[in-house]
């Protein structure tokens, strides 16, 4: 009988413990979510401060660009093909540098990725030596590089391509060396008992196991590279980007050029999204039916 | 029949090493195909011609040394001497540094026995160049730069023309035109960094600093410091504060305003096709036209500005998160949520305990991987939209000589990068795991 009330107790005590903790709990959770909410609020404040324009301000007119844009456009619909065809070489462009980029860049950080993962690297001692590099070619951010190289080689191309290679091996490097983590080591040993090189114990051994999802990753990253070549074009690097600022710079009675340009980018980016997605669908559904 | 057998085997068998082989062939050869018609496509050969060496020559001793720049102007005689030949790095007037000795003639010591002097008549000047002699020159109106040098013919780091000598020597570089002679001696190292020369604490040592700090005067020196003209470290702390503010509200905003739209378009909690075909279009759409699109379309509509940057952010990731967060919304386990409902919970506690609790961990996770991904974003977008730290590079650039402060901006947003990259995964490894614990 005492046994039963002290147990009864113990349980009001518990409940009592657990109201308080979940008090507390909800309390740090409010608190927390009223600093967000202040540093959000105080945040949009300041940056619209330091904005040249207001943010209500723009927000009314937020659609008249853009419909300007479609009312001068859709005045001159039968002007469009033939501007499709002026820039498509600019669009070409655009995604060579994004496909080069992509290739040396992943061309790199397989290199890399191999030399810095435990158990596959040639020079093992080395390994914090192309981690590091890795992280400081992922750091750099594509326009730093491209702006430089500009000034170096001139205008063009060339200078976007290296920007997005550099940041793309190191990028590509991390995660496929996360990727080659999970690859098994067992037919190294048995290409290393047949006398194979560093060489052929990672083109026979590991590359077959790794190679459907790097494949996806390297995908993903030709996505994000046709947008980046966009932008660094913007800034003087040649490609659509460039052909996008001189039509936007002409103003008022050239929005078709613009409205040429935008459409052409919006349907590359949704194509090449989709192609590669359904790829890269095809690549881990498949690599994941081997596996089983 | 068995040999049939084993005959059709080996058959099949050539046919997948044959295509395994073609495969590992074609494949690098196709890749190498493509990049030599994009070398060619992209007129590497040419712009290797192009490529400016003294550019990069100027980049590269730029990033580690300065120069002073001693000139004299032709047409009326004034000295003037300034560290980079920048007015904001100028010498008051009658005062140089010890290595000119300014007067009716100016004495330069370029050290290791380079000695150049301005004369005072006919704008004349002397180079005496150890182990090589005396070279004269004299401006004149009529005929330009009058030179006489101690060899007939002339060494290759003379460049002389009848109106432009250009001598360039280990010490420093000597250039003469009509309107002006200059001399520029190279130092290692960034001058001015701390304090420029107007500040009565240039040249001081760190621990006279530290003691006139103690007596009150930190708050002159730390102004002096922060609004040093030549590197203006206030501004380049705000621009970088603006920078990874822009990627902050822009993350912040996009995960606000994708995590309702993310339950519309997730098979589980829309019921309505139409409504969630309608959500993953947009999704689609968003994404498809792209950050540039929107920073152009925005900057037309809010005017230049960090709020212009942090909505295009916000605008393209709302895309990416909505399709992320949705995916995630998909993978959410039933049970949970049928077993807040058995207890009676209304749909808005069933959300709040039954699905939340789920999807934190990738959404915390997703949101900071993009948190420090925009940083580098916002460099880019701060460059269109005029904000930022973006926006001090590439002026930086576009005035083609502070070459010092290019490399300075450059090394400052690998460390930021660096840094959100440092925080991110901080944040991540101690949110996520805190959440397993407490589930």
């Amino acid at each position: 009988m005492a046994e039963t009330t002290a147990g009864v107790r113990d349980l009001g005590n518990i409940h009592d413990d657990y109201m308080a903790l979940t008090r507390q709990k909800r309390l740090y959770s409010f608190i927390l979510l009223v600093i967000f909410i202040a540093l959000m609020v105080a945040g949009f404040s300041v940056a619209g401060g330091r904005n040249a324009g207001s943010f209500w301000g723009g927000l009314d007119n937020f659609f008249d660009y853009p419909a300007e844009l479609v009312i001068e456009a859709s005045g001159k619909l039968s002007e469009l093909p033939s501007h499709f065809v002026t820039f498509f070489p600019a669009l070409v462009e655009t995604v060579n540098i994004a496909g080069a980029a992509t290739l040396l860049g992943a061309l790199a950080a397989i290199f890399l990725s191999l030399l810095s993962t435990r158990g596959m690297a040639r020079f093992p001692t080395l390994i914090p030596v192309f981690r590091r590099i890795m992280d400081i070619s992922r750091a750099i951010p594509e326009i730093v590089v491209a702006l430089v190289l500009i000034f170096i080689l001139g205008g063009g191309p060339v200078p976007a391509m290296i920007a997005i290679a550099i940041h793309t091996a190191g990028a590509l490097g991390k995660l496929f060396s996360e990727v080659n983590e999970n690859a098994d080591l067992k037919p190294l040993d048995g290409l290393a008992s047949v006398g194979a090189t560093w060489g052929q114990k990672m083109t026979l051994g590991i590359i077959p196991q790794v190679a459907p999802n790097w494949l996806s990753y390297a995908l993903l990253r030709f996505e994000i590279n046709v947008r980046a070549s966009a932008i660094l074009g913007f800034v003087g690097a040649g490609g659509l980007g460039y052909e996008l600022k001189n039509a936007i710079s002409w103003g008022q009675g050239r929005y078709d050029e613009a409205a040429a340009i935008f459409l052409l980018l919006f349907i590359t980016i949704v194509i090449i999204d989709q192609t590669s997605s359904h790829y890269r669908d095809c690549l881990t559904h498949g690599s994941k039916s081997e596996r089983r | 029949m068995a040999m049939l057998d084993t005959a059709d085997l080996k058959g099949s068998a050539d046919r997948v090493m044959m295509r395994k082989r073609l495969v590992s062939f074609g494949l690098p050869a196709l890749v190498l195909a493509y990049l030599t018609y994009v070398f060619f496509a992209f007129g590497v050969p040419e712009l290797m011609q192009k490529a400016s060496g003294t550019n990069a020559q100027a980049l590269m001793s730029d990033t580690y040394s300065h120069k002073v720049h001693v000139t004299r102007d032709n047409r009326n005689g004034a000295v003037r001497v300034a560290i980079e030949g920048e007015n904001k790095g100028a010498y008051p007037d009658g005062e140089a540094p010890d290595w000119v000795a300014l007067g009716a003639e100016t004495v330069i010591d370029l050290g290791d026995g380079h000695i150049i002097t301005y004369l005072p008549d006919n704008n004349g000047v002397t180079y005496d160049v150890p182990g090589y002699g005396l070279m004269t020159f004299g401006v004149s109106r009529s005929q330009g730069v009058i030179q006489s040098y101690p060899t007939d013919v002339l060494p290759e780091w003379i460049n002389a023309s009848k109106n432009r000598v250009a001598v360039t020597t280990d010490a420093g570089r000597l250039s003469v035109t009509r309107n002006r002679t200059e001399v520029f001696r190279y130092f290692l190292g960034w001058e001015l960094f701390f304090f420029t020369l107007d500040s009565p604490y240039h040249g001081m040592g760190l621990g006279e600093l530290i003691n006139r700090a103690l007596s009150g005067e930190a708050g002159a020196i730390t102004s002096d410091f922060w609004d040093n003209k030549m590197w203006r470290h206030g501004d380049v702390a705000w621009a970088i504060f603006e920078t990874i503010l822009m990627a902050f509200l822009g993350t912040m905003g996009a995960a606000i305003v994708a995590l309702p739209l993310a339950f519309l378009a997730a098979r589980n909690f829309a019921p309505l096709v139409v409504v969630r075909m309608a959500t993953r279009r947009l999704f689609d759409f968003i994404r498809g036209v792209d950050a540039l699109i929107w920073t152009i379309i925005l900057s037309r509509a809010f005017g230049l500005g960090p709020l212009t940057g942090a909505l295009a952010i916000l605008i393209t990731d709302t895309g990416t998160f909505g399709k992320l967060f949705s995916e995630a919304l998909e993978n959410v386990d039933r049970k949970q949520i049928e077993g807040v409902q058995s207890t009676g919970a209304k749909p808005i506690q069933r959300y709040r305990f039954g699905v939340l609790p789920q999807i934190t961990p990738v959404l915390i996770s997703q949101i900071l991987y993009f948190l420090e991904s925009n940083t580098r974003s916002a460099t880019v977008i701060g460059a269109i939209t005029g904000g930022g730290i973006g926006l001090l590079l590439t002026q930086a650039i576009i005035t083609q000589k502070d070459w010092e402060e290019v490399s300075y901006y450059i090394m400052l947003i690998i460390v930021m990068v660096v840094f959100m990259d440092w925080l991110s995964g901080l944040l991540r490894r101690k949110l996520i795991k805190g959440n397993e614990a407490g589930h």
